[in-house]
Formats: C-alpha cells, sequence, structure tokens
C-alpha cells in the first residue's frame, strides 16, 4: 500500500466533508463535514510525512501538525457550537438557508 | 484735495500816506469779509430755519442786508475821502491771503499754491457800496410786493445767495474765485427767473423755460469765460488780476509792444462771458425772457447783480486786452446799445421796454471800456444801478397797484393815484435819458466823450463807428422812456385795472424814494456847487477812478467833451421832444407810422426774430445733433454691447453644455457605472452562508487550475 491510498481515502474523506458542509440542511451536519475536511487534511499530513523521501526517521512535521489541526479543531468545534446555539435561541432555527439575514 | 491755511503774507510797502493807515483800522479786513458774510449766513439760516420764523423770515436776510449796506457805504465814504486814484487797500494793510495748495506734496513744489485775498481799491470800493445798498432796497421792496407768494421764504434765500455771491465778486482779487461766484449768480439767477414756475398755486411754464434760457445762455459765455481764464493761466501761471496785468504787460513789452494774436483770442475769450452775463448781441436773448421772473429779481439782476458782473469783468480785464480786442468790446457794445433800444420802442410790457433799455444801456457801458474809458464804464454802470433799479422797483409799483397787468396800453393816468412812483420813475426817466443835473446825464456825457476822444486818436472808420451807435442810441432811449412815461402815467386810464390803481405801501415807496434821490446826485454832487453843475468834470467816480490809458492829449480831451455834450444833449432833446409829439400832445399817430414802415416794424417788434434764428439753428441743430447722437448711442453702442452680450451668453451656454453633458456625464458615467457593476456583483451576496461555500471552493478549484496547468 503505497501513499497514493492514504491520498485516496482522503481525498474522499474530503469531498464527503465538503459535501455536508454545503448541501445539508442542519448547522450541526455542516459542522461536522468541517470535521471531515479537517481530518482530510490530517491524513495529508501525517501520510506525506511518513513516506517523504529519505524516510521519517527523526521527521515528525507531519504528525505534530496533525495534532495542532485536532486542537484547533476543538476549540473550533466549542466556539462554532456555542454560535449555533445563539443562532439558534435568536432565529429558531438552524437551517442555513433560513438565516440570510447577511444579504442586506 | 485743497488744503486750506491763512496766510498774513501780502506786501506792506505803505506808499501811500500815513494818512490812509489811520482811516482804516486793522479790522478792515474782517469788516469788508462781513459784507458778503452777512448774507451767506442769512441764506444758510433762512433755507434751514426760514419757514418757523415769524413773517417766513424775511426780515433775516433784509436785515442782515442792511447791516451789510451799512458797513459798505461807510468804508466807501472813508475810500472817498481819502480821493487817491491809485488807492488799493492791499498797499495800506496786511490783508488776510488765503493760500490753497494741492495735498500731493510733488506738486506744491512746482505750483506754490494758489492765492486768494481780498481786493478793495476805488472800483471795488464803489461797486461793494453800489451793490449792498441796491439789493437790500430791492430786499426791503420785495417784502411788500413778494406777500402772499407760496414760496416767499425760498425767495428770500435766493435772494441772499444772489447777493452774496455778487459782494463777494467784487472783492476776489483773482480770476479764479471770480469765476466762482460768478457761477453761483448763475444758478440764482436761474433759481429766480424761475420762481414763479414752482408756484404752488398757479405755476407759471413760461418762467420755467425763461430760467433754463437764462441759465443754458448765459453758460455759451461762462465756457468761453473758462477758456479764457484756463490759456491765461496756462500762459502766464497766475489768475489774480494784479499778476496777471503784470505778466501781459511784461509780456507785450518783450514782444516789442506788439499784442500776440492768442492774447487777442484769449482777451475776446473772457469778454465772451461778459458777453453771456450782460446780455450782449448775439447772447442778449435770454434778458428779456428773464423778465419772467417777480419784479424784484428783474431790479436785482439789471441792477446791482448779474449784468453788472459782465461790466465788472469787462472793466477788470480792460488791461489784458489788445487794441484788437478792445475793437471788438467797442464795437459789440455800441451794436448791443442801438440794436436793443430801437427794439425798446416796440414793446408795450412795461417790463420788456425796461429789459431792452438795460441791454442798451449795457452795451454803453460795454462799449465805454472797449473805448478805453473804464471809469467812464463803471461810472454808468454805477448810476444805471440807480436809476434802473428805481425804474423797475417802479415799474413793480405800477404791476402791483394794477394787480399784475404789465401791458402799457391797459394803463394811463396813473399820475394822480401812484405819485410817489409816478415822481420817482420821472426822476430815473430824466436820468436814464441824459438830462443835465440827473445822475445819467454825467456818466453818458463821459461815455460817449471817451468813444470820440478814441475815434479821434484812432482815425479809423471802424473806431467812429462806436460814437455814433451810442448818440443815435441816447436819442432813441430817450424817446422809448418818455413812451414809457406818457403811456403809463398820462392821460385816462384805458382799463378798469388801471382805473382802481392804489399807491404801494411803504417798504415799497421808501427804496423807490431812496433811489430816486440817487438818480438825481448820484452821478454829481452838484447840490454841494450849483455853480459847477453843468462844467465836465468834477464827478466823483471819475475822480476817484482814472482810465488806465489816455489816447488824446488835455485840449482834444475838451474838445471831444464839447462836442459829445452837445451831441448826446441834442440827442435826449430830440429824442424826448419826440416822445412828446406822439404821446403827450398826440400830434402824431405810432400807430401810422408802424402801418406805414410795415414789415420792418414787425421785425423789430419780434425783437428782429432773433429768438426764432436760434431755435431754427441753435436749439434746432442741439436737438438734431442729440437725436444723432441718440441714434449712434442706440444703434452702435447699444449694438456693440448688445453684440458682446450676445456673445458672451453664446459662450455661458457652450459653457453650461459642456458642463452638462461632458462634466456631469462623466460624473454621472462613473457613478451609473459603479451602480450597475454593484448590481451585477450583489448576485453573489445571497447571505446563504453555504453559497458561499460553493463560491470559495470553486475559487479555490480556479485557483488549482491556474497554478496546475497555467491558464491565465
Amino acid at each position: 500500500m503505497g501513499l497514493s491510498a492514504y491520498l485516496a481515502v482522503s481525498a474522499l474523506l474530503f469531498l464527503i466533508g465538503l459535501v455536508m458542509v454545503a448541501s445539508r440542511r442542519n448547522l450541526i451536519y455542516v459542522l461536522m463535514g468541517l470535521e471531515l475536511i479537517l481530518n482530510a487534511a490530517n491524513l495529508n499530513l501525517v501520510a506525506f510525512n511518513r513516506f517523504r523521501p529519505g524516510g521519517m526517521e527523526g521527521h515528525l512535521d507531519g504528525q505534530i501538525g496533525a495534532i495542532f489541526v485536532i486542537i484547533l479543531a476543538a476549540a473550533e468545534a466549542a466556539i462554532a457550537l456555542a454560535i449555533v446555539l445563539n443562532i439558534h435561541s435568536l432565529f429558531e432555527t438552524i437551517r442555513p438557508d433560513d438565516i440570510d439575514t447577511m444579504k442586506d | 484735495m485743497l488744503a486750506l491755511a491763512l496766510q498774513h503774507g501780502a506786501e506792506t510797502a505803505a506808499h501811500a500816506g500815513a494818512s490812509a493807515a489811520e482811516v482804516f483800522g486793522s479790522s478792515t479786513a474782517m469788516w469788508l469779509l462781513a459784507v458778503p458774510l452777512l448774507p451767506l449766513v442769512a441764506w444758510v439760516l433762512q433755507v434751514c430755519f426760514g419757514r418757523f420764523l415769524p413773517r417766513q423770515g424775511d426780515w433775516l436776510p433784509t436785515g442782515a442786508m442792511g447791516v451789510a449796506a451799512v458797513i459798505a457805504v461807510l468804508h466807501f465814504f472813508k475810500v472817498l475821502a481819502i480821493g487817491d486814484p491809485g488807492f488799493n487797500l492791499a498797499h495800506e494793510l496786511d490783508l488776510p491771503t488765503w493760500k490753497f495748495f494741492f495735498s500731493d506734496p510733488g506738486l506744491t513744489e512746482g505750483l506754490a499754491g494758489f492765492y486768494a485775498g481780498i481786493l478793495y481799491d476805488n472800483i471795488s470800493a464803489s461797486l461793494l457800496a453800489m451793490v449792498a445798498l441796491v439789493s437790500f432796497l430791492v430786499h426791503l421792496f420785495s417784502v411788500g410786493y413778494m406777500q402772499g407768494d407760496s414760496r416767499y421764504n425760498l425767495f428770500f434765500s435766493n435772494l441772499a445767495l444772489f447777493t452774496f455771491a455778487m459782494l463777494a465778486l467784487v472783492i476776489s482779487d483773482n480770476l479764479l474765485f471770480f469765476f466762482v461766484f460768478w457761477e453761483i449768480m448763475g444758478l440764482c439767477s436761474y433759481l429766480l427767473i424761475g420762481h414763479l414756475a414752482a408756484d404752488k398755486e398757479a405755476p407759471k411754464m413760461s418762467a420755467a423755460w425763461a430760467s433754463m434760457k437764462a441759465f443754458m445762455t448765459t453758460r455759451i459765455g461762462d465756457i468761453c469765460l473758462f477758456i479764457g481764464m484756463m490759456m491765461m493761466y496756462e500762459a502766464f501761471g497766475t489768475l489774480s488780476f494784479t499778476g496777471l496785468y503784470d505778466a501781459v504787460q511784461a509780456h507785450v513789452d518783450g514782444n516789442g509792444g506788439e499784442w500776440s494774436a492768442w492774447l487777442t483770442g484769449a482777451g475776446v475769450m473772457m469778454f465772451l462771458g461778459a458777453v453771456g452775463k450782460s446780455a450782449q448781441f448775439p447772447l442778449h436773448v435770454w434778458l428779456p425772457d428773464a423778465m419772467e421772473g417777480p419784479t424784484p429779481v428783474s431790479a436785482m439782476i439789471h441792477a446791482a447783480t448779474m449784468v453788472a458782473a459782465g461790466v465788472y469783468l469787462t472793466a477788470r480785464i480792460y488791461l489784458m486786452l489788445s487794441p484788437t480786442a478792445q475793437l471788438i468790446v467797442a464795437l459789440v457794445g455800441g451794436f448791443t446799445a442801438i440794436f436793443a433800444a430801437t427794439i425798446g420802442i416796440t414793446q408795450y410790457d412795461i417790463k420788456k421796454v425796461l429789459a431792452w433799455s438795460t441791454i442798451s444801456q449795457l452795451g454803453y457801458m460795454i462799449c465805454a471800456i472797449g473805448a478805453g474809458g473804464v471809469a467812464a464804464g463803471l461810472f454808468h454802470m454805477l448810476t444805471h444801478a440807480f436809476f434802473k433799479a428805481c425804474l423797475f422797483l417802479g415799474s413793480g409799483s405800477v404791476i402791483h397797484g394794477c394787480h399784475h397787468e404789465q401791458d402799457m396800453r391797459q394803463m394811463g393816468g396813473l399820475r394822480k393815484k401812484m405819485p410817489i412812483t409816478y415822481l420817482t420813475m420821472l426822476v430815473s426817466t430824466l436820468a436814464i435819458s441824459g438830462v443835465p443835473l440827473f445822475a445819467g446825464y454825467y456818466s453818458k456825457d463821459t461815455i460817449i466823450a471817451k468813444t470820440l476822444e478814441r475815434s479821434m486818436a484812432e482815425g479809423s472808420f471802424v473806431w467812429s463807428l462806436p460814437f455814433y451807435f451810442l448818440v443815435a442810441a441816447a436819442a432813441i432811449t430817450a424817446f422809448y422812456m418818455f413812451r414809457l412815461i406818457f403811456m403809463t402815467f398820462h392821460g385816462k386810464p384805458r382799463a378798469h385795472c388801471s382805473e382802481h390803481a392804489h399807491e404801494s405801501p411803504w417798504t415799497m415807496t421808501v427804496p423807490l424814494v431812496v433811489l430816486g434821490a440817487l438818480a438825481v446826485v448820484g452821478g454829481k454832487f452838484w447840490l454841494l456847487d450849483p455853480l459847477g453843475a453843468f462844467s465836465a468834470g468834477g464827478e466823483w467816480f471819475t475822480n476817484l477812478v482814472h482810465d488806465p490809458h489816455h489816447f488824446v492829449d488835455h485840449d482834444a480831451a475838451h474838445h471831444a467833451h464839447v462836442g459829445a455834450m452837445t451831441a448826446s444833449l441834442i440827442a435826449a432833446g430830440s429824442g424826448i421832444l419826440l416822445a412828446c409829439l406822439f404821446y403827450l400832445w398826440k400830434k402824431l399817430d405810432p400807430g401810422k407810422i408802424a402801418a406805414a414802415l410795415g414789415g420792418l416794424y414787425r421785425l423789430v417788434y419780434d425783437k428782429y426774430r432773433f429768438d426764432e434764428l436760434y431755435n431754427a439753428t441753435a436749439v434746432r441743430g442741439t436737438m438734431v445733433v442729440s437725436a444723432f447722437a441718440a441714434w449712434v448711442d442706440k444703434t452702435f453702442v447699444d449694438g456693440l454691447v448688445n453684440a458682446v452680450g450676445r456673445v458672451m451668453r453664446g459662450l455661458g451656454d457652450a459653457s453650461a453644455a459642456t458642463d452638462l453633458h461632458v462634466v456631469d456625464g462623466a460624473v454621472n458615467f462613473v457613478g451609473e457605472a459603479t451602480v450597475a457593476a454593484g448590481q451585477r456583483v450583489r448576485r453573489f451576496q445571497t447571505g446563504r452562508i453555504q453559497q458561499y461555500a460553493y463560491f470559495t471552493f470553486a475559487g479555490a478549484v480556479l485557483l488549482a487550475a491556474v497554478v496546475l496547468f497555467r491558464v491565465i
């Protein structure tokens, strides 16, 4: 199994996340799609580090980056969920289509 | 801007005896200044407060004039007592001199200022006394005559200003100030001749025309006078009389005794001022029309002021006149004397007869001065002032008594009803006719003698003309004056108005009596020396004022005097006799003579149709020129202005169009383009967060495509 397999899984994950972000009618699912996109990126980071030319001996850049992204994602989730909660209390809905006050 | 500085700078060369200095105190200058200043102050007060004063303030100018007359006459007596022909107060005393200079310091260096002061010599002294006295009497007369006038207060204020100007003119020592007062008189004559034109109840339009005519006609002369003055100033840099005499003399001497042509021109120019003011031919037309003014004004203009100023000017500029100019002056005067006298015969309006008589008598004075008889001319002016003022005020009294009837054909038989008026007017008529013992005899005789002397000295035909003119005019004068007396006072009343005539109040008869008395003794004080009454010489005025030039020696002068006396006595006698034949004894019928003369009589009666001539030429000419000027103005000047306006308007329109379409268009285009762009771009701003995500992804894909395939 080479790098291509990881990249393929990662691309699949990214696409699934993108479709969720773009098309779901629930903000919670949109956030979940975002998590998938971030994890697709993490998978890429880890895979590229693992298959770096000359071996990964002494090099953990990709893994460290992935850990950072995970921490970021946790923080993002906390804030995003708080925003969703506030949106729900303000608009009585969490359908992104209904929240279009930014239009005008 | 003129700055005024008072300085006592006149030279103090006391070359006359100490007696004159003792007679005149150091305050004399102030007293003399008070003479013109009193009526000036009265004028100011009368204009400002006259309406609110009791009797509308008529006592104010009259009183001021009374005081001025007393001062002037007292000073004149002092001059008479000194009896020095060369008397000039400036030689005796420090007279105040006013120095005017232009405030530009650069100019004062070159011009050294302009000096003005008081001139008080024998001529000024006599004239000042005469003007002040006659003016005072006219003021007094007006109190009675103008009663009930709707502009009573203004009449007196104008009269006061008129008198002020004349008094100030007489004691001005330079032509510039002379000219200023001369012009004030022009204004006052306009106001007073037109006095009745502004009457509140019955405005008299003919008076308005007459005042305008007087003003415009004298203006022609005034402009000439100013040109003459400027020629003198340009040449000699001074306008003071004595300065000009010296300068002209020096110029002629430096020229080998020859008079330059331009000096003749300047002299004639200045004389033309006198022609206008003294109503000499050909500018005489205004004076008969000036009769539209109230009668006291006529008396004032004809005797004391205005016309006297012209004669005075001619006398003052005599020393600047070249022999040619003198001939012109003498001919103008002589011709005017006989020309106006012939018209006087034919007139029926009592005031018109006197008006033409004045023009004729002024001709005598001017002619005398031209012939070198400065003293004779001024002497006649003084005596004429007395008897002509008396005649005018007498005619005013008659008109007043006859309820404002002026036509002599409506009068007659007033002798019994108005005895004082009759006697004073008779005395004055005797004086103007040149009957011995009366004032006019001495002065007129002197004039005729002077013209004869000059004619003998020059020996040419043209120089003999003035003498013949004047002798003929003397006969005509006697004729028409007695015609006036006979038609007015003798015979039977010819109309209702003369049947109910009445004598005038004392304010009117007192001036008549005073002036009548002066018409008797004003020439020679013969009451003091009855034996000398008929002899030549001994007239106070010719003793006081001497002619600057003598053209013949003493014996020839004596011969001329005898000849002139004989001629003028014969002339006067024949004129009076003829008048008696026509109008007193009715031996001859004037109507038949007039009918026999036909066209000639009509021509004279119509005053030789000079009014028509001037209307057809000068007035119409002016009208045509002004109509042409108006046409040029409307067509070309207005056209030019309008064209410029149109061009400017076109430029403005173009500018507006550019602004509207180009500048505004650009601005609007920017705005519209921005709006249109905004309309397009706003479609992306749907507010749907997921759509934004699509766009973001699409953008990312696009970027990736660019990077990967180098699309752009």
